[in-house]
């Protein structure tokens, strides 16, 4: 029989270890899954891993990782601010699509203008978008007390409705022959997010992505804020005893994350995707959960999960083309991770010991 | 636009269509967080009932068996939140999340065969005598069985947690569960069960959608149906009379969509799809005033040695 008892503090050890099991084991796990989907396991895992990273057209796949990983980090950031003060946001996904459509919305009514302070106006527009659109689970949690986890998840399906009335509708690409989806920004030099070294995948948001992870790095460690975060997640009530106003913590945790959604979502539409169109969202707002969790709500941590994550969106990519691996089972591998990270988290508070049966 | 096209016989059937996911969903839920556990993966649990229903049905050729498998799925799912939260003790807002990533991953690789086919229909049962009476007996008793399930099944709900001990118990379980604990109750298999309980409804609203409602198999076909039965608990207060009506509110107001559409309001589609959606927010808005019948225990873990 095996019983469990309570540490008196959280190893530091298995703080570090877990993430690294939770991988090890979803590997394992997601082995099997390919196996009985009838793939070589050893092959698909190596192909999702190693390839994007080391095989000989690497060049091609290490940008993509940038690319990829961007985003992911930069939402994380955002709601592992709000995570671990017990502030679920969980609509990124919708600040994300909305700060994309403000952004776009800038750019385009001034194209054809070329001027060079049209990409930092855009850059506002999309933060101030994702901002406002978490502004209102936030207004109503601190008004009305309303729950911030459902408020947030049903704006995403309202900004899915906005994004795709804005691609058929207000946004549409007059010279599209019809087609729904808006002007492409790529060939819009003042509004482009252009490659910052031409073939490195490095561009403006991968640039804002190490700024968030800088930044929340200092806020928690350094700053009353971040104290206020910590300390409202790990003991409510002394939090309140200390002074710390909730009303305050919610609008400023939702609003940064909403924010940094946006600009996620900015730079996305600005550069890599370039087209505002009814599935523009990749469901990065939903994954970025997981890295926020793979990488235990800590900023470098969140950095290396968000590289971790990306590479299986790349390596999947691969696997899907070369091995016929469907993307569903990327999407299930993705999923398995949280899964298995939330399972041995409970090393980390707690032993696990063995017991006798014992007289009572 | 032409208003007159809605039939109102039509209309309000179709509304109790729409609304039976939506129930069942929801009493499900109602039963887990009354016992004190916040299940936020229903939507995972549909979506992979609904194929799961779907698979079965389309492979055996017999609706009836679809829907015990989606009941089955859903609760075999749930069962891995279970896992998680009761024994490795797992916060449950970030399980439930996993659990509707994982749920809505699992549901688009099993339903990969399975677009575009036409699942076997299900038999329509028509009261006899009643389905006879003018405008009534089209909208109440021209309806598969599985409407008339979702109403009996509101019932046992409210009769078993208000009168029966093992309502007490699970009620007990909810709002105390040191106390229940310490009255020799079982709290994590207590727990369990329930899990279990919201597993299979949610499981069996889905299919619901995936066999009757629509009746075809398209990933991600939930469209966050099982976040407003989420909704659905919290405006119910946790009572199942009120989460009844409820869904039959948010059914209503899907079909009347859907009709508006259908009949060329000069309104955008997008603008009348996000409708529920946004009716949802002012409903939990409106009824997060009365926090008093929230489960006391509700999102929180038990371990006995604390």
């Amino acid at each position: 029989m095996l019983r469990l008892e309570k540490r008196p503090q959280p190893s530091r050890l298995w703080t570090y270890l877990t993430p690294v099991l939770a991988v090890v084991l979803t590997m394992l796990c997601g082995g099997l899954l390919f196996s009985f989907l009838g793939k070589d396991p050893v092959l698909a895992i190596r192909t999702i891993f190693w390839e994007p990273l080391f095989s000989e057209f690497a060049f091609y796949y290490r940008p993509q990782l940038l690319v990829k990983g961007a985003p992911l980090v930069l939402i994380a950031i955002g709601l592992s601010l709000g995570f671990k003060a017990g502030i679920w946001n969980i609509g990124a996904e919708g600040q994300y699509i909305i700060g994309a459509l403000c952004g776009a919305g800038v750019a385009l009514a001034f194209y054809p203008m070329e001027a060079a302070f049209i990409f930092p106006l855009m850059v506002l527009a999309g933060g101030l978008g994702g901002w406002a659109w978490a502004m209102i689970p936030a207004f109503l949690k601190v008004r009305f007390g309303t729950n911030e986890i459902l408020v947030s998840l049903m704006l995403v399906y309202v900004a899915e409705q906005l994004l795709a009335s804005m691609s058929l509708g207000l946004l549409k690409n007059p010279q599209g022959f019809g087609f729904p989806g808006s002007r492409n920004l790529q060939q819009y030099p003042s509004a482009h997010n252009a490659e910052l070294i031409a073939g490195t995948g490095m561009h403006w948001g991968v640039v804002a992505a190490l700024i968030a992870v800088i930044f929340a790095y200092v806020l928690l460690n350094r700053h009353m804020q971040g104290f206020y975060i910590r300390l409202t997640g790990d003991a409510p009530r002394a939090a309140r005893f200390a002074g710390v106003s909730p009303t305050r913590l919610v609008l400023f945790c939702l609003g940064v994350s909403g924010a940094l959604a946006g600009l996620a979502g900015l730079f996305e539409v600005a550069g890599p995707s370039g087209v505002v169109s009814i599935d523009f969202n990749a469901g990065y707002g939903f994954t970025a959960i997981i890295v926020a969790f793979l990488g235990r709500l800590h900023p470098v941590g969140i950095l290396m999960a968000g590289g971790l994550m990306a590479l299986t969106y790349v390596g999947g990519d691969i696997a899907q083309s070369k091995l016929g691996l469907p993307k569903a089972a990327i999407q299930l591998f993705q999923g398995m991770l949280l899964f298995f990270l939330l399972a041995v988290d409970l090393t980390t508070n707690y032993r696990i010991r063995l017991r006798r049966k014992e007289a009572s | 636009m032409d208003l007159s096209a809605i039939n109102p016989t039509l209309l309000l059937a179709s509304l109790m269509v729409a609304a039976t996911p939506l129930l069942l969903a929801a009493i499900g839920e109602l039963v887990v967080e009354r016992a004190g556990v916040l299940n936020l993966g229903v939507e995972g649990m549909m979506i992979t009932g609904a194929i799961c229903g779907f698979a079965i049905a389309v492979n055996t050729g017999s609706p009836i068996l679809g829907l015990v498998a989606a009941a089955l799925g859903g609760a075999v799912l749930s069962l891995l939140f279970a896992a998680l939260t009761q024994y490795a003790l797992a916060n449950q807002v970030a399980s439930g999340l996993a659990l509707t990533l994982f749920g809505l991953g699992l549901s688009a690789l099993i339903g990969q065969g399975y677009q575009g086919i036409k699942p076997p229909s299900f038999p329509k049962a028509d009261i006899p005598l009643l389905s006879d009476i003018p405008f009534l007996g089209g909208v109440l008793f021209r309806h598969d069985f599985v409407v008339y399930l979702a109403i009996a099944l509101t019932a046992v709900v409210w009769w078993v947690l208000k009168y029966s001990r093992i309502g007490l118990v699970l009620r007990a379980v909810g709002e105390n569960h040191d106390a229940a604990h310490a009255l020799g109750y079982k709290v994590v298999r207590i727990r369990v069960a329930a899990i279990c309980f919201g597993g299979a409804c949610a499981g069996l609203g889905g299919a619901y959608i995936s066999l009757i409602r629509v009746p075809q198999w398209t990933e991600g076909m939930t469209a966050g149906i099982g976040w407003i039965a989420l909704a659905l608990v919290v405006f119910a207060s946790w009572k199942p009379w009120r989460a009844m009506l409820g869904a039959y509110l948010f059914g209503g107001i899907t079909v009347l969509q859907l009709n508006l559409q259908a009949a060329g309001v000069a309104i955008p589609v997008e603008y009348l799809a996000m409708s529920p959606y946004l009716i949802t927010i002012i409903v939990l808005v409106i009824m997060s005033a009365d926090k008093s019948r929230a489960p006391a225990a509700l999102g929180r873990s038990f371990h006995a040695s604390q």
